[in-house]
């Protein structure tokens, strides 16, 4: 019995201490606005490439549950949020130093986000993090990109219909807007699928389809999904993918990203 | 300069039966090789200008106003006008803007298209809305620099200047006002291209006809944007303004863009070419000013008159050809996959960074016998014996 009381008061004064460390912290910066997703069931078009009995071919519909409550920024990371970070020594100069504050941060690789995330989770106590994937689409709701098969044959024509969708997408202004410009979607989010691609934290995967279900062979996590009006698979170091990245896509206008706050707290991880 | 111009004029105005009696000569001429080269150009009758006119509608680049191939008619004075337009243009996705000077509001000027023995008689106008004065420099015209001396307009001016089409090819024209506007202006985006088809249209090296189902104009451009003391590319408010940091930056020959049709990406997503499998492509390809190196990536240029003249036999089957700063060069090639095509200057520098890429989009049936893909990517084999 006084073992369980040792116990749990030296949990008590631990989580007393982290807490008061917490505010100490957070008295040097804000956090992020945030709004909540509850955990849900929703279907979703699979990311990487399949193949079937050796050929390539579209990606299935799965459904995706998503298990945890989880929080995510209302806004892109904007240019003074992550000043802030680079101020500390903590992240790598922004590309564009006399960008104004109230614009997203852009031209920022998967990397350059990680180090961010990891800065902002130490200063707030709690874990940040990119979302997958799937939680970015799911979030995103009705502005979550059109990766439905393209409805047509080999995977040539697939190519050209895939470019035709995205020529159709692509931002007539690429110039980074102040938050809130693209509006908000049905979940309170702003500028969802607006200019600024997103980066997610999942890899580049292909799998193979078998009995019907598909099953991952190979994962590639130098190479990361950016989401925005279409899907992107860009390499992690990448700041800006407007070089083309292949000879021929139609690349991201800009790379930006927003973070996910998991319900755990920070020290248990 | 002005007494030249009188003198020239006047001459211009004799300058017929001048011709004939060189023509004469030469048609009497000895052995002596030069004088064979001569004879070898062709010469219309002297003194004989043609009745027929026929007023050309030019069209924006990529794109090439409508021409019969190979001519069905007599020869004829094709009229043109081109109009200078001083603009501020964004020539990138960061929203990069230059102070660019045009003929007719495009970047490259539009692609004028005669017979060899037509006449090329072009209207040149300088609004006064603009600030400088220009001219033209035709490669394919002969004598008065290339006609720039005879066609310097202040804004408010205009000028018509007349000349043969004695040469078959594609060739550049560009503005040349004197001096170090000379690549000012070139550099700001004042060039075009004419292209004159033999009479009976193009040929390949055995004299069989060559005919294209379709021709894209692309002209490449590159631009030398003055960056601030940060790095970032500086904006100006006008012309003049922009005229002392932009000649710093060209003197070092390092340009910032690189660009088809005047901006990154301006022939790629909705504005990509597009073709079908099967149909013959003619590509223009000019560059002012700097060396080039155009590849179709996927494709190549079954017949490729690199250097731009269609007397000489085209070269065949080349992965990259080069055409030279100054020059024009023209590719045929018949598209045989669907899919994408990038059509790049092969410096990938340039395509990538710089901006010198365009797409083709082409439709069609893809060929097995060509190109198959056995077996797309996967894990690697393990070998029976486990190597």
């Amino acid at each position: 019995m006084r073992n369980a009381v040792t116990i749990a008061s030296t949990l008590l004064l631990l989580f007393v201490v982290q807490a008061a460390s917490n505010s100490l912290q957070a008295a040097s910066i804000e956090a992020p606005q945030l709004a909540q997703v509850k955990p849900a069931t929703f279907r979703y078009w699979a990311a990487g490439e399949f193949t079937r009995a050796g050929k390539p071919v579209d990606a299935p519909q799965v459904e995706v549950r998503i298990r945890r409550l989880f929080s995510i920024m209302v806004h892109q990371v904007t240019v003074g949020e992550y000043r802030r970070c680079v101020a500390d020594n903590a992240c790598a100069p922004l590309a564009d130093d006399s960008a104004k504050d109230n614009l997203p941060a852009v031209m920022v690789s998967w990397r350059d986000a990680q180090s961010y995330a990891a800065w902002l989770s130490r200063k707030l106590g709690a874990h940040y993090r990119l979302p997958t994937d799937e939680e970015w689409t799911y979030a995103a709701g009705s502005r979550a990109p059109d990766e439905s098969p393209l409805g047509v044959g080999d995977a040539i024509s697939r190519w050209v219909a895939r470019y035709n969708r995205e020529s159709k997408l692509q931002p007539s202004d690429p110039t980074p807007q102040p938050i809130g410009s693209f509006g908000a979607n049905e979940n309170g989010l702003l500028d969802i699928a607006g200019n600024v691609w997103e980066w997610t934290d999942t890899c580049f995967t292909r799998s193979v389809i078998e009995d019907g279900k598909p099953r991952a062979v190979t994962t590639n996590c130098g190479v990361r999904i950016a989401e925005g009006r279409h899907r992107a698979y860009i390499s992690d170091f990448i700041r800006d993918a407007r070089g083309g990245g292949c000879a021929v896509g139609l690349p991201p206008s800009n790379l930006g990203f927003r973070l996910v706050r998991d319900s755990k707290p920070y020290w248990w991880f | 300069m002005g007494i030249v111009m009188n003198m020239s004029r006047r001459t211009a105005l004799l300058g017929v039966a001048g011709v004939a009696g060189v023509a004469g000569m030469a048609a009497v001429a000895s052995n002596n090789s030069s004088d064979a080269a001569l004879a070898a150009v062709p010469t219309d009758e002297p003194g004989q200008l043609p009745a027929l006119r026929e007023k050309v509608n030019l069209v924006a680049p990529p794109f090439v106003h409508p021409h019969q191939q190979a001519a069905n008619r007599p020869p004829v004075i094709k009229e043109f006008k081109l109009t200078v337009e001083e603009k501020k243009i964004v020539i990138d996705d960061d929203g990069t803007t230059m102070q660019a000077m045009t003929y007719n509001g495009s970047i490259p000027g539009p692609l004028m298209v005669v017979h060899q023995g037509d006449y090329i008689e072009l209207t040149l106008v300088n609004p006064d809305t603009n600030t400088m004065a220009h001219n033209i420099d035709f490669h394919a015209a002969t004598g008065a620099l290339g006609g720039a001396e005879f066609t310097l307009v202040n804004p408010g001016e205009q000028a018509v200047l007349r000349f043969k089409a004695t040469r078959p090819g594609v060739f550049v024209y560009h503005c040349a006002p004197g001096g170090p506007m000379i690549p000012w202006h070139v550099v700001s985006g004042m060039s075009g291209a004419v292209m004159i088809l033999p009479r009976d249209g193009l040929k390949d090296g055995a004299g069989k006809p060559l005919r294209y189902d379709r021709i894209f104009y692309i002209g490449e451009n590159e631009f030398y944007i003055p960056r601030d003391e940060k790095g970032k590319f500086k904006s100006y408010d006008s012309l003049g303004d922009s005229y002392a940091d932009t000649e710093q930056a060209m003197r070092g020959l390092i340009p910032s863009h690189v660009v088809f049709n005047g901006k990154v990406g301006a022939l790629t997503g909705k504005n990509a070419m597009t073709a079908r499998v099967g149909e013959t492509v003619l590509i223009v390809h000019s560059q002012a000013n700097r060396d080039t190196r155009p590849h179709l990536i996927g494709g190549h240029g079954d017949y490729v008159w690199e250097q731009g003249k269609f007397s000489n036999a085209p070269a065949t089957n080349l992965e990259t050809w080069f055409v030279r700063g100054g020059s024009a060069g023209a590719a045929l090639y018949t598209f045989r996959q669907p899919g994408i095509y990038a059509y790049v200057n092969h410096n990938l520098i340039e395509a990538a960074l710089l901006g010198a890429t365009a797409h083709f989009k082409v439709e069609g049936t893809w060929n097995d016998d060509l190109m198959i893909q056995v077996q797309p990517p996967g894990p690697i084999a393990k070998t029976a014996r486990g190597s």
